[in-house]
């Protein structure tokens, strides 16, 4: 499998794309500053919003066991699933009961992570995603590569493209408000024929047992109340203690993700209309593991805005697939080794470390030192390359050394005056696309002990 | 007040011109500076690639130059941050933590410790500030875009002493430039590009210069405007408040 700087260097190739790539997501990134500087207590709202996640990560046992009793005490069937494997079962298990085929199914970044449109789909279960861009990049069997904006990757052209091939729209129409429209008729006879409707969870209410749906779409609504019955599937962590404290949260998801005061949709479900049903499935899947890791527990505090993929300078420039997981950008490369070291032992490397992504995180969790921490633990566990490891000792006896450093350096500048060609060739990643810096004559230390030493 | 000079080993080896330009605009500030002369590195090159485990001895090397100064100022943003951040040492625990606490960034050193209020340079040239990550976002020298807190910026309040110096509007005041230590070489496709878009949002505003408080930041730039044969320069912020 390819890792991030190969898939990088392969988006990389056509750099137009990479411009209208990086341009699209800075427009997002300064619609949520306008938005954020527009409320003199924005800070105050991440401080506020960190403290409470990091109350219920403290106590997350006892709210998930307060949620559970609570949600069954409004008619709501509560599941547990330990891993991906779990939850996918317990949904095909729920649509066998209904004795069901289809599915319709609005975003859920957890269901990405359980793989459980390939699971449905050997279980010969047909599932639509009703979320307009889950439902493109679905059409064109792929990934969503962002979180929030799925098909942020493909231009409307492209869009138009799949649109004719699978939805019968006329060959060469782009225009946004007609392809719009086309899926909408397209899903809503999904939306009016499926009789399991699956949605994720952006919050639930430990108080009250009921969960928040948030969608600008409307379609987990839509999915929910015309199908009889609607299963929940939520990660553990999106739990929060009570119903006020959504009024942080609220004011912070949208801002953060697309630069809008409040996600146009904010549904509450509490309990299940006569004659039919609410399933919710609660998923650990490696998340209590991480909750264990105290360097890196508090990436457990993500509510999914996608706001440090916005600002992050290298994911605007490799595209979301270019980090081969369910979650790309900064906050995938502090989730994703958690699942598998070994398979993402290249996304912590994804960085300069330059920190804007832990400015722009709504509930503060420190994205770039938690890059800096995974590096050290997956060297560490013996995931770097022993290229990488030899280069690292070699450099680092040299610099632990004065009078060997000075030496090299002499002897190093001394090559590549008089024979610039060792450095200067193609097997220098540097050089490919940069000149190496001209080598001076002498030191600063040279000069310090000719001009200033007394 | 003892201060010792800390010159980057990359600076030393590439560009003695920076350390001679800290040097004499500290002096000219009449501040006597001491340059130890068994320096090396400050250990970041191998703790940002994962290799924090290999660094004792960089470490401990640094406290044996360093511990007798009463202030340690440094020509870097980066290397700054990186001995604040995580120079340890188990045998002298309290040395270590000590210099973390007085080691300064050039700039943040000129106006919060010796309170520059103006400077004898002169530098007639269009100029953009580009803004070290680890300088601005690790160390605040200057506000970060991000947040939703008053502007302030010690690099820049510092070049608007130097005489004849226009400084250029950025569209991206605080873009990464895409050096990030061995990530320019490992995630070089990312990294050049990077590069380039910080280069052209310069060249889009008629930057002769591109200066900041990082020269390996600035090396990378150099690197790709070298190799575009662009008459954009870069130069150290050193160098322009030491410019006669």
């Amino acid at each position: 499998m390819k890792n991030h700087p190969e898939l990088a260097e392969q988006f990389n190739t056509d750099e137009a794309r990479v411009n209208w790539h990086d341009e699209t997501l800075w427009w997002v990134r300064t619609k949520r500053d306008r938005m954020s500087h527009a409320l003199p207590e924005w800070e105050q709202l991440r401080e506020s919003a960190s403290q409470i996640k990091n109350n219920v990560l403290s106590n997350l046992s006892d709210y998930l066991i307060q949620f559970e009793s609570n949600a069954k005490a409004n008619g709501i069937i509560v599941h547990w699933a330990a891993d991906a494997n779990e939850h996918n079962a317990i949904v095909l298990s729920l649509l066998r009961q209904q004795g069901a085929t289809q599915m319709v199914k609005s975003k859920s970044m957890l269901t990405e992570e359980c793989h459980l449109n390939e699971y449905l789909e050997q279980n010969n279960i047909d599932v639509v995603d009703s979320d307009l861009g889950e439902r493109v990049v679905q059409l064109a069997k792929e990934p969503p590569s962002h979180i929030v904006l799925p098909c942020i990757h493909k231009k409307k052209e492209e869009i138009g493209e799949l649109f004719h091939e699978h939805l019968g729209t006329p060959k060469g129409n782009a225009d946004p408000q007609f392809l719009t429209h086309a899926a909408r008729l397209h899903l809503r006879e999904k939306f009016l024929t499926r009789k399991v409707a699956l949605t994720g969870v952006n919050f639930a209410i430990a108080d009250t047992g009921e969960f928040v749906v948030c969608t600008n779409e409307g379609n987990a609504d839509m999915g929910a109340h015309l199908a009889d019955v609607h299963i929940a599937s939520m990660g553990i962590e999106k739990i929060i203690p009570q119903r006020k404290h959504l009024g942080v949260f609220l004011r912070i998801l949208a801002r953060s993700a697309t630069g809008q005061p409040v996600t146009t949709y904010s549904s509450h479900f509490k309990k299940p209309r006569e004659g039919k049903a609410i399933h919710i499935i609660l998923v650990d899947n490696g998340r209590s593991i991480h909750l264990g890791r105290p360097d890196f527990r508090n990436a457990l505090k993500c509510i999914r805005c996608g706001a440090c993929m916005n600002t992050c300078p290298v994911y605007r420039r490799s595209g979301g697939h270019s980090y081969h997981t369910a979650i790309a950008g900064p906050i995938g490369s502090i989730l994703a080794p958690n699942l598998d070291m070994k398979k993402y032992a290249d996304l912590p490397f994804a960085s300069t470390l330059c920190g804007s992504c832990s400015n722009v995180c709504p509930v503060k969790i420190d994205i770039h030192d938690q890059l800096f921490k995974w590096r050290q633990v997956i060297v560490k566990e013996g995931y770097a390359t022993s290229g990488k490891k030899v280069g690292m000792k070699v450099m680092n006896s040299v610099l632990s050394h004065p009078s060997l450093y000075r030496t090299s350096g002499k002897i190093g500048r001394w090559i590549m005056n008089h024979f610039p060609s060792v450095v200067n060739n193609k097997l220098n990643p540097w050089f490919r696309q940069r000149e190496m810096p001209e080598p001076p004559k002498e030191s600063f230390r040279e000069w310090y002990q000719k001009n200033k030493k007394r | 007040m003892k201060v010792a000079l800390f010159i980057p080993c990359y600076v030393d080896q590439f560009y003695p011109q920076v350390g001679i330009a800290t040097l004499e605009l500290l002096t000219k500030l009449g501040v006597e500076v001491t340059y130890p002369l068994q320096q090396t590195c400050c250990g970041q090159p191998m703790a940002n690639s994962g290799f924090a485990h290999l660094t004792p001895n960089c470490d401990s090397l640094f406290i044996k130059n360093f511990s007798d100064f009463d202030y340690i100022v440094c020509p870097s943003g980066s290397c700054t941050l990186h001995i604040k951040e995580h120079l340890h040492d188990e045998i002298r625990p309290d040395e270590a933590l000590s210099i973390r606490k007085k080691i300064y960034e050039l700039t943040e050193f000129l106006t919060d410790i010796l309170k520059v209020k103006n400077l004898t340079a002169s530098f007639p040239h269009k100029v953009g500030l580009h803004q070290s990550c680890h300088g601005q976002r690790g160390l605040h020298l200057s506000q970060m875009t991000e947040l939703t807190a008053p502007p302030f910026s010690k690099p820049e309040r510092l070049l608007r002493m130097v005489d004849g110096l226009q400084l250029i509007e950025l569209d991206r005041k605080d873009e990464c430039c895409g050096f990030g230590g061995t990530f320019c070489v490992t995630e070089e496709a990312v990294s050049v590009k990077m590069g380039k878009d910080r280069i052209t949002d310069h060249t889009k505003h008629e930057a002769e210069f591109i200066t900041g408080g990082d020269m390996s930041c600035l090396m990378h730039l150099e690197g790709i405007l070298r190799r575009q044969h662009s008459h954009v320069r870069v130069k150290h912020i050193a160098e322009i408040l030491n410019a006669q």
